[in-house]
């Protein structure tokens, strides 16, 4: 696993039904390009997160492909509609394997 | 005689751009309820050469200023998370963390960050938040001093600082400060390098002016460390000292060192009156 990788969003507690809410979202990694050498001409090798996705009780709000020009430490912002009450899933795919997931739960009233 | 006239027209319809300088009168508040003073009048020791000074906030694009506005999307604070695991983490020969003795940092640290660099009665020298910092790792928890501006070093300074966000700086230069006070003055308008510029040229004769394409800030340190843009991390102001020497093409002084610690603060007393800002966004 990468070091130092936090997952954190940012998304209200409670909405009301239908109403379009802004989520954003951050993880701290440092989104190694790959084009990179090293002190002794070594190239340092690939490690970003490739994929993020968001869903909504199983459907999917967002999903993003990340490439290795995106710098360190990649924020996301975006609006997604709450139908009802439930969960959203926030879910980053590491290059080596590791998925780093929160949950929000929203309450509609 | 037609390129004059073509000189004159796109001089006169590129200069309301390219000279728009000096200070924005945005204002800056934190996470929707802190209030944070940008611009004030100037402390009298300054009070020849400015009637106000002004965080370097103001000469930062709308879209960098906005970043600050919310811990969230301020990216210095993901260093501050780091710092606080650290300063629940015991260490050393001592076994002990920070928290140990100062329990909270949102309780005991508040207010620190706006009174130093301050002097210590019982070393009998000038201490920045880093040297203090280190003071504890070495003598109370028997660790290992960190390295000036290095990554924990600077983070933890950070955290630091982050409570007392808000807070007015008051530096005392009084007293035993005294003579880093002038130390660091003097520096401050001595001229350095090839270039032959001093920190006087850019950031009192010129705050507000480009230099090429850099928007000219007042050199204000309220806001240290800083999270930067260009090299996505945190910035301590002796690395940012460091930065704008050797841009005047000079050997400079290194992070950590007499004349830096002198250097910070004079340049902190200048910003005497405004927030504290730090971790604060810039480019």
């Amino acid at each position: 696993m990468a070091s130092g990788v936090k997952p954190r969003v940012k998304a209200p507690k409670k909405a009301s039904a239908g109403e379009v809410v802004t989520i954003k979202t951050l993880i701290s990694h440092k989104m190694e390009s790959g084009q990179r050498k090293d002190g002794s001409g070594n190239v340092i090798p690939r490690s970003i997160i490739n994929r993020f996705t968001c869903e909504f009780n199983g459907e999917s709000v967002i999903d993003i492909v990340l490439a290795p020009a995106i710098s360190t430490n990649p924020y996301f912002e975006f609006d997604a509609t709450i139908p009802a009450a439930g969960d959203l899933k926030f879910t980053w795919y590491d290059d080596d394997g590791d998925v780093y997931e929160d949950t929000k739960s929203v309450a509609v009233g | 005689m037609k390129f004059k006239a073509l000189t004159a027209i796109a001089a006169l319809l590129i200069a309301p751009a390219a000279f728009a300088g000096g200070a924005d009168d945005d204002t800056l508040t934190i996470n929707g309820d802190l209030d944070m003073v940008t611009k004030t009048a100037a402390p009298d020791h300054l009070s020849d050469a400015f009637d106000e000074i002004i965080s370097g906030w103001h000469f930062r694009s709308d879209e960098t200023q906005q970043l600050q506005t919310d811990d969230f999307e301020n990216q210095g604070m993901i260093f501050v998370d780091q710092a606080i695991d650290q300063w629940n983490t015991a260490e050393g020969s001592e076994g002990k963390s920070c928290a140990d003795c100062h329990s909270d940092p949102a309780d005991s640290m508040v207010g620190v960050a706006a009174t130093y660099p301050k002097w210590n009665e019982e070393a009998g020298e000038m201490r920045t938040v880093q040297m203090q910092v280190n003071d504890c790792r070495t003598n109370r928890m028997g660790a290992e001093a960190w390295k000036y501006d290095a990554g924990d070093a600077v983070s933890m300074e950070a955290l630091i600082a982050s409570v007392s966000r808000g807070m007015p700086v008051d530096v005392a230069i009084d007293g035993p400060a005294a003579d880093y006070w002038e130390a660091g003055k003097d520096i401050y308008y001595t001229r350095f390098g090839q270039l032959e510029l001093s920190c006087a040229n850019c950031h009192e004769q010129n705050y507000g002016n480009y230099i090429r394409a850099d928007h000219l800030s007042q050199g204000q340190i309220n806001g240290f460390p800083t999270y930067r843009l260009k090299n996505a991390k945190l910035n301590g102001s002796h690395s940012r000292f460091k930065g704008c020497i050797r841009d005047t093409r000079a050997e400079t002084f290194s992070a950590g060192s007499d004349e830096f610690i002198a250097l910070e603060l004079y340049v902190k007393s200048r910003g005497n009156g405004l927030s504290v800002e730090g971790p604060s966004v810039r480019n």
